[in-house]
């Protein structure tokens, strides 16, 4: 890739790293359709800030050359964006029909009891956030979890999902 | 261990929605085990043969633009995203001679409940997807693709761009494919949580990177579509079954099905049954047969209904459904329709008004906002259903509900005015002793858990 010119705003904000990806993504596209790669760099970037601020989205404008306010658009309309912080891990659970046949409902029930969080809300410690969610695509696992946006997890029992919070608990301990 | 450790205990194998000996005659999940999705174990089951062939590479003198939409159109093969219109007369809509840049589109934006075939697919045999796109492509005359796949199956959208790398370091792919005159670029993108965007104009909204609100018809894609330019776009499972017919001609691949009912077509099984997953079955195989492969009703209960096309679909009577064919002809006779190929199972233990409860909460949430008779008539369809479930309705509210219903149908630009309003007719009509029992007793005529 080109030298970058350190002083833009987006060089400001978000590392070569990410920088690198976004043009991973621009690639795809026709010169002057820039716009079109706007959701993958909101992506890129809840992925590794965990949720979009009013500033990540005026640095994404500017690489993008899209008004700040067409950022926000998308960042408010599509469901999976956090436009506040949320918990090192955000669990969805699908809870729409076909997961409710087959206990969708239940596990979220679950987690709440185990995490002691209201749907929508983040545990006092910060560790998680317990988001009920519409149909994602896999309605033959359910129940089904999607963790951080990126992994999704199958057939979730109560014992999974014990397991799953267990595992991520202790995992995200030896990190920090 | 660590976080992708951890979670990687819990990801999808796809043995039992997928791998399993329950398929009949399966052509697009043949011979899938999960590790042979890489490019040299699908040209062992004989990928990229079809695109050679029209390429004339294999010694044969290829295949025309014409001959090949002439082969689609014998094959009676309709769209598998949930319309069912027949895939040869699109791609034949298309200006061939129009001098600017033309799009393909792979809607892998998978989000109407109960469906979940195209993960498979795009995950266990990715480049089946490729080579049929790149057909379409050749049909057609374009030369840039983007397959836009659903947000929140991540893993899936990462294993397209690794098959795609294969695919473009192979040659399928790029300039000059295989030493013909054939371009054809092709990338993956993806959404980012909004059932909206499945709705073909909403995701060439999403895909210029904006609100995925749908546009007016027409102009129909195929003359404005991405960037303004003309545009084909086609479900996965649609482009899946292409390479396939190429091998064997339309023929074939139609008296696979039924007359006008072409191929196998792949249910996503869910709800009451013991066995959930997808089945690759032959168009017009009976509901009987698909239930008893899903392992029949689960813990021996009766089935009382079936949403048989995704939750848009209206729902149909057990007694309805142990009669009927799948296809998109026999379904449509019974009142409802084939849609995604979803196959919600309900049984005798549900209550229906609690059902669709939940599904008017989705098309409330879904609603882009747009229209005003689905922005205002979801979350009145929402309100009137909630209140009945919890006991708190009306004499008076079963007509309200039809009254909403039909002021939403056909009022609003795309279809998802009609997907919220659909469930709700079918439900009255043929549970309406359900409803009338919850505003009478204030509780559910089933001693339901769900």
């Amino acid at each position: 890739m080109n030298t970058r010119d350190s002083h833009t705003l987006e060089a400001q904000i978000f590392s070569a790293e990410v920088l690198t990806r976004f043009d991973h993504e621009l690639a795809k596209y026709p010169a002057d359709q820039k716009q079109s790669a706007v959701i993958a760099c909101l992506s890129i970037v809840q992925q590794t800030q965990g949720f979009i601020s009013p500033e990540s989205e005026k640095g994404i404008a500017q690489y993008l050359g899209m008004p700040v306010m067409a950022v926000h658009e998308v960042s408010t309309f599509y469901n999976m964006f956090n436009l506040q912080p949320v918990g090192r891990f955000k669990i969805n659970v699908c809870t729409n029909l076909p997961c409710q046949l087959r206990g969708g409902q239940q596990a979220l029930q679950h987690l709440c009891d185990k995490l002691q969080v209201q749907p929508g809300a983040t545990t006092a410690d910060g560790m998680f956030t317990l988001q009920p969610s519409e149909c994602m695509g896999a309605c033959a696992d359910a129940p089904v979890a999607l963790v951080n946006d990126r992994s999704m997890c199958s057939f979730m029992s109560n014992d999974k999902l014990d397991h799953m919070i267990d595992g991520l608990r202790n995992a995200a301990k030896e990190v920090s | 261990m660590n976080i992708a450790q951890v979670l990687a205990q819990f990801q999808s194998t796809g043995k039992q929605s997928c791998f399993h000996d329950r398929h009949i005659e399966p052509q697009i999940y043949a011979g899938l085990n999960g590790n042979n999705w890489h490019l040299k174990d699908y040209e062992a089951r004989g990928g990229y043969q079809a695109l050679r062939h029209i390429l004339g590479m294999n010694g044969a003198p290829g295949m025309s633009q014409d001959q090949v939409i002439a082969t689609m159109k014998d094959s009676g093969l309709r769209g598998r995203g949930g319309a069912g219109f027949p895939t040869g007369l699109k791609w034949s809509f298309m200006p061939r001679q129009f001098p600017g840049q033309k799009y393909l589109v792979c809607n892998s934006d998978e989000g109407e409940p109960g469906t979940c075939k195209d993960r498979d697919i795009l995950e266990f045999n990715p480049h089946i997807v490729i080579e049929g796109m790149a057909i379409a492509a050749y049909a057609m005359g374009i030369s840039v693709g983007y397959n836009y796949i659903h947000g929140e199956i991540f893993q899936t959208y990462e294993r397209f761009e690794a098959a795609l790398e294969e695919a473009r370091a192979a040659g399928y792919l790029g300039d000059l494919i295989m030493g013909s005159q054939f371009n054809f670029q092709l990338h993956a993108t993806h959404g980012f949580g909004a059932y909206i965007c499945g709705e073909e104009t909403a995701l060439l909204e999403s895909l210029e990177g904006k609100k995925g609100q749908p546009r007016f018809k027409p102009p129909f894609p195929a003359s404005y579509g991405v960037y303004g330019k003309p545009t084909t776009i086609n479900n996965t499972e649609t482009f899946a079954a292409v390479p396939w017919i190429i091998r064997n001609g339309g023929p074939a691949y139609l008296a696979c099905g039924k007359p006008n009912n072409g191929g196998t077509k792949i249910f996503s099984v869910s709800g009451d049954v013991e066995l959930p997953g997808n089945y690759e079955v032959p168009m017009g195989t009976s509901f009987a047969k698909l239930l008893e492969l899903a392992g029949g009703v689960r813990g021996g209960r009766s089935l009382k209904a079936v949403i048989p096309g995704g939750s848009s679909a209206p729902v149909l009577p057990a007694a309805i459904m142990m009669d009927i064919t799948m296809d998109y002809d026999a379904i449509a006779k019974a009142g409802s329709m084939l849609g995604s190929g979803a196959v919600i199972v309900i049984d005798d233990t549900r209550c229906m008004v609690k059902s669709l409860q939940r599904l008017s909460a989705f098309y409330m949430h879904e609603s882009c906002g747009q229209c005003t008779p689905c922005r205002e008539g979801t979350g009145w369809l929402w309100r009137i259903v909630d209140r009945l479930e919890t006991g708190h309705g009306k004499a008076a509210d079963l007509d309200l509900l039809d009254s909403v219903a039909e002021n939403i149908m056909g009022r609003t630009i795309c279809a998802l005015g009609d997907a919220a309003a659909m469930p709700v007719r079918g439900m009255m009509k043929h549970f309406r002793a359900e409803f009338e029992h919850h505003i009478t007793h204030k509780t559910c005529m089933v001693s339901a858990t769900t």
